[in-house]
């Protein structure tokens, strides 16, 4: 793979590079959003290139990367962001998922925009109404109201089978690439294009918000709620804000992943998929949106190698399905041992330990 | 005030007139620190109120009491410790900017340049109370004075008209005590200070105004002379009979 591509990528499209170089005094007075704009812009350029690189054949996987990353991202400005730790984000994403694959079935005139919309809509409700119940939880009494969402919902797909197709989910065709450029990308690759302009967008409104008054209240409340209340800062409101944002990025993240893939199940949204999300989130590095790149990257490819290392290995069927879970136990066992900052933070300590010596 | 059957407050009267410098002292387990907590809005009164400005203040909650212009230090700092100095300090200034989510999202209206607003103002802030060299460390890093200090720009830097000190002496060596009365002093010109603090010296030499607590009632209020000569607050600081005459000096230490 070349990785390489798509790291300058994500650090396009991440925003708030802490060690700016010192000839970023025009591009700090920029106003923030157009500066996070113009880095998206940016990121989508190099998925961009990247795409046309590797071809057809990873293009579902740069969308992978591209959908999980926003959910990630999502998380981290809740957790890392405002202290609140959800069991529940998978719940978020089957929300999105099922908000796509039910337009698209239902409503096939509508365009792909009018969908993202409507789910980002459906995900702000379901976040204010679970934010305002667990709003003045805890730790790990929120944590524990949030995996009943992750527990609970999976099961609804039974209860409404008629509407939600019970365990087989609901199968649906998207429309691929438009029939002007049909000779010049292909479907998938398309489909990368769509998830990921609408991911730099997304990280784009998370590294504004984080980087602004409100991700700073956020921090604040994350660090003491009481004094953080003293400032002037609203603490209950902030802390619904932080979960509803991040509702919305889970969901519209399941709405790609339904759009890329042409089906959601409630088999994908199990509270599997939520404690992986946070576990690689903690993997990648919880106090930075990088966190969020090198823990979808991690999600995505871990799994990859691991079933292609079972296959060439000839391992039994059961050994293959199980051994991606135990592959990303280790490694986020030996991350953790040896960077307790996750990933961005062993990167950052090594970057300040190159700096000194290439100033001198 | 009452916490269950224990009742830690009981008509309990204190005024603070706009630039006056008030000490609430008494001994310990007095409620000083429940005054506080009521004061700021942390706990709520069981009965009684509080008037802000000739009329009931915005709203109950600490954070309304906060926009509405009361800061307050606490005993134990509750600094940000994940956050830079420099953004306690900005977070401290939150009431003073505009800007909603649109103007946030957009980068129109007033959000950003607010933004630039306050952090030019923490960075004054932090100048004025010596502090700005150590503006991008965490504040666990600094020594315990100089975390004293960032958690009084904190409260000062939103330019509150009543800032609460809860015990800014405790942990100061005596130059640094100088330095805070002469800080508070400072404080004054623009805004009221109430000021919870053991360390009497600097009460007697700071405060306009001093109420003395004990089991939660009032038991002395007056200037710091007045104070010192009544013959309530030495027995309840040394515990002899009202009728011996106390050593007012005494009581002080």
């Amino acid at each position: 793979m070349s990785s390489p591509t798509r790291q300058r990528a994500e650090r396009a499209a991440t925003p708030a590079n802490p060690s700016a170089a010192p000839s970023e005094g025009r591009w700090r007075s920029l106003p923030s959003p157009l500066r996070h704009l113009l880095l998206a812009a940016l990121g989508l350029a190099a998925v961009t290139v990247l795409l046309f690189v590797t071809g057809d054949l990873t293009a579902l996987r740069v969308a992978a990367v591209g959908y999980t990353m926003l959910a990630v991202a999502g998380l981290q400005l809740l957790v890392g962001g405002s202290g609140q730790v959800s069991l529940g984000h998978g719940a978020f994403m089957m929300i999105g998922a099922y908000t796509m694959a039910l337009l698209v079935l239902y409503q096939p005139m509508f365009p792909l925009s009018v969908n993202m919309l409507i789910i980002v809509v459906v995900a702000v409700v379901a976040g204010i109404a679970v934010g305002a119940a667990t709003a003045r939880l805890h730790g790990p009494y929120l944590a524990g109201a949030t995996l009943i969402l992750a527990v609970g919902l999976p099961g609804l797909t039974h209860r409404y089978h008629d509407l939600l197709g019970g365990s087989n989910g609901i199968n649906v065709r998207t429309a691929g690439a438009p029939p002007l450029l049909q000779g010049l990308v292909t479907d998938s690759e398309w489909k990368a294009l769509v998830v990921w302009t609408v991911v730099v967008v997304g990280l784009a409104v998370l590294a504004v918000v984080s980087t602004g008054r409100l991700g700073r209240r956020m921090r604040a409340i994350r660090d003491d709620e009481t004094a953080a209340s003293m400032a002037g800062i609203p603490v209950g409101k902030t802390k619904v804000v932080a979960f509803v944002i991040a509702s919305a990025a889970g969901g519209l993240a399941g709405g790609l992943q339904a759009y890329v893939l042409g089906t959601a199940t409630p088999s994908t949204f199990t509270l599997a998929l939520s404690l992986t999300l946070l576990a690689a989130l903690v993997l990648g590095g919880i106090g930075s949106l990088w966190g969020a790149l090198w823990a979808s990257i991690a999600i995505v490819y871990l799994e990859i190698w691991t079933s292609d290392l079972a296959g060439s290995l000839g391992l039994s069927r059961d050994a293959e399905n199980n051994l991606p879970v135990v592959f990303f136990g280790v490694v986020l066992i030996l991350v953790m041992r040896f960077w307790p900052l996750g990933i961005h933070g062993a990167l950052q300590r090594l970057a300040l330990r190159i700096r000194p010596t290439k100033s001198r | 005030m009452r916490f269950g059957g224990l009742t830690a407050l009981d008509d309990v009267g204190l005024q603070v007139a706009p630039g006056s410098v008030v000490g609430l002292i008494g001994p310990n387990g007095a409620g000083k620190t429940t005054l506080f907590n009521v004061l700021s809005g942390v706990l709520r009164p069981t009965a009684g109120t509080i008037t802000w400005k000739d009329a009931p203040p915005p709203g109950r909650r600490t954070h309304h009491l906060a926009r509405a212009g009361i800061a307050r230090t606490f005993q134990g700092l509750n600094l940000f410790p994940m956050m830079t100095v420099l953004d306690n300090v900005v977070a401290g200034a939150d009431r003073l900017a505009t800007g909603g989510p649109f103007s946030l999202i957009t980068g129109l209206g007033r959000h950003h340049r607010d933004e630039r607003e306050l952090r030019a103002r923490a960075l004054a802030a932090l100048e004025r109370f010596g502090v700005a060299e150590h503006a991008h460390r965490l504040p666990g890093t600094l020594p315990y004075g100089l975390q004293k200090q960032v958690a009084l720009a904190r409260a000062c830097v939103g330019e509150p008209e009543v800032l609460l000190l809860d015990e800014p002496a405790s942990g100061l060596s005596g130059e640094q005590i100088d330095t805070l009365a002469d800080q508070i002093r400072g404080f004054s010109q623009d805004m009221a200070v109430v000021l919870v603090e053991h360390h009497m010296d600097l009460v007697m030499q700071v405060c306009d105004h001093i109420v003395v607590l004990n089991f939660g009632r009032v038991i002395s209020t007056g200037t710091p002379q007045e104070v010192q000569a009544d013959p309530q607050v030495t027995a309840a600081y040394l515990g002899t009979p009202a009728d011996t005459p106390g050593d007012a000096n005494g009581a002080a230490r």
